[in-house]
């Protein structure tokens, strides 16, 4: 009888210690990070990789970031989770200024998007630079396509692109038109699964390591342009919000050492984004 | 598929190298994952154990909703916890989202509902057991719950172990809550998720085959623990 008596005592530990364990992690992050909200193409090519330590050496500032599609990361900006946003949809970010969730918007980088498919090129697009005439004619030809359908950058980019082509591709969600609702390398994955075309950028291609016997297959159209913007969730609407370290980021990521890292960054020898901050800001 | 091959030498390694990020991340993840389960233990055992020896009216509903509960999408309750948390929800003022504390509390109510559903089954078969003993002797309330959990104690362990694979296997409520931020919330689940996207599907799996490993580790440390312990007690 005398064990029962130990069992409270063991329980009382056991909670006791993880009451411990609980409090002992860190219970927010330190006053010197940030929280960047920002996407899966940037994050996946591991270009902060390449950039954060440089920032954070400079200004002893740690970057946090979550990388989710620009939908996502712009919503989640907006409830004032995270200091600074790093996404690309132009359109949405000037809206997210306009209804005063940011301070405000620049320019920061471009890389440009791709269509990738398999080898054997079943709508015979391969080579072509014209994006509209390729999507018509993976539209006749019926060829399979997967879009992201998650409401990210590449998304919005992917549905302007059929739009301009005037071909209306939800009907035939479910066929041909495949929507994975995921992210940039779960589409791919899916894409190269089902020998299907798709949309991605293309620093998440060259990083991409499943690519089967997929190439690009288009390449170059104007209409293909990638700007990504930066902006400082607006401390007037959540007063958490660092904005001086946030401002650190976003001056230091401007600045022409930062435009130079962005351009250093190489992957198996390829530049995957062009710094053009200062061109033009909104 | 030369990547299964490939898979197991990167998993070989990682471990044989001891990894510093792989360390990190393998020990964030037991670290959250243990934390939810004591916590999910302390909640659990004492609900199921009330659930198993009280008679009240509602009683069978609220087994239905217990039992029910077991099968939470993990993705319901990341979200359930990141519109809590998050600063535009009802608990922003604690800035828990982005850090394990958050991932902790998702754990948490995603395996307190297995813990106490399982246990109640477990205390409640005992104690039917025993009824004609407590009948006999009028053992007080308290003490016939504390000696059902002590005498269940070995199977308890098992319930434990079945909350500690749901915690550590969950990648849905962790990624939406922790946000996989490398070197703060990146645990082994959210790590073959982020390796998957990026197409890199041998590390991926090498991953997936060391977070095996660790729960075969878990298991058969907390085997062992309860061969000597069976041991002990009937020696």
């Amino acid at each position: 009888m005398k064990m029962k008596r130990i069992f409270p005592l063991a329980l009382a530990a056991a909670l006791a210690g993880g009451l411990t364990l609980a409090l002992s992690l860190p219970a927010q992050a330190d006053d010197t990070s940030i929280i960047l909200q920002s996407t899966t193409s940037t994050a996946n090519s591991g270009l902060y990789d390449h950039l954060l330590p440089k920032f954070s050496e400079k200004t002893g500032i740690t970057v946090n970031v979550v990388a989710v599609g620009t939908g996502q990361a712009i919503k989640n900006a907006q409830n004032g989770d995270g200091d600074v946003l790093l996404v690309h949809a132009k359109p949405a970010e000037e809206r997210f200024v306009a209804d005063g969730f940011g301070v405000k918007r620049f320019d920061v980088m471009y890389n440009d998007f791709i269509i990738v498919g398999p080898a054997s090129d079943p709508a015979g697009i391969a080579g072509k630079s014209d994006v509209a005439t390729a999507l018509k004619a993976i539209a006749e030809s019926q060829a399979v396509f997967t879009s992201r359908g998650d409401d990210s950058g590449t998304h919005k980019k992917e549905k302007a692109l059929w739009t301009a082509a005037g071909v209306d591709p939800s009907e035939a969600s479910g066929t041909w038109y495949r929507e994975t609702g995921s992210g940039m390398g779960a589409t791919l994955n899916a894409a190269v699964g089902m020998d299907a075309y798709a949309l991605t950028d293309r620093g998440t291609w060259i990083a991409f390591k499943n690519k089967g016997d997929f190439k690009i297959v288009v390449e170059g159209d104007e209409a293909l342009f990638n700007q990504y913007g930066v902006i400082l969730v607006n401390p007037e609407k959540h007063a958490h919000v660092k904005a001086e370290e946030g401002q650190a980021f976003i001056d230091w990521i401007l600045s022409a050492e930062g435009q130079q890292a962005i351009a250093e960054y190489k992957l198996d020898g390829q530049q995957l984004f062009f710094p053009n901050a200062g061109k033009e800001g909104s | 598929m030369q990547d299964f091959a490939e898979a197991f030498r990167l998993a070989f390694g990682l471990v044989g190298s001891a990894d510093p990020d792989l360390i990190e991340i393998v020990v964030l993840s037991l670290r959250v994952s243990f934390t939810a389960l004591l916590i999910s233990c302390a909640i659990g055992l004492t609900l199921g154990a009330f659930l198993a020896i009280a008679r009240f009216p509602g009683r069978g509903a609220l087994l239905v909703l217990v039992n029910a509960l077991m099968g939470l999408p993990p993705v319901v309750v990341g979200l359930f916890v990141y519109m809590m948390l998050s600063r535009a929800g009802p608990l922003g003022v604690m800035q828990l989202l982005y850090t394990p504390t958050a991932m902790i509390i998702a754990q948490t109510i995603l395996i307190t509902p297995i813990i106490a559903a399982l246990s109640r089954q477990v205390i409640e078969d005992l104690n039917g057991e025993y009824a004609d003993f407590f009948r006999s002797v009028s053992v007080p309330m308290a003490d016939r719950l504390w000696a059902l959990l002590w005498d269940a104690r070995f199977s308890l362990l098992t319930v434990a172990l079945a909350g500690f694979g749901r915690a550590v296997a969950e990648v849905g409520a962790v990624m939406i809550v922790g946000g996989n931020i490398d070197h703060l919330t990146r645990v082994m689940t959210t790590a073959i998720a982020l390796e998957t996207s990026k197409g890199d599907l041998a590390l991926a799996l090498a991953l997936g085959i060391i977070l095996l490993g660790i729960a075969l580790a878990v298991n058969a440390a907390v085997m062992g623990l309860k061969t000597q312990a069976v041991r002990h007690a009937y020696a």
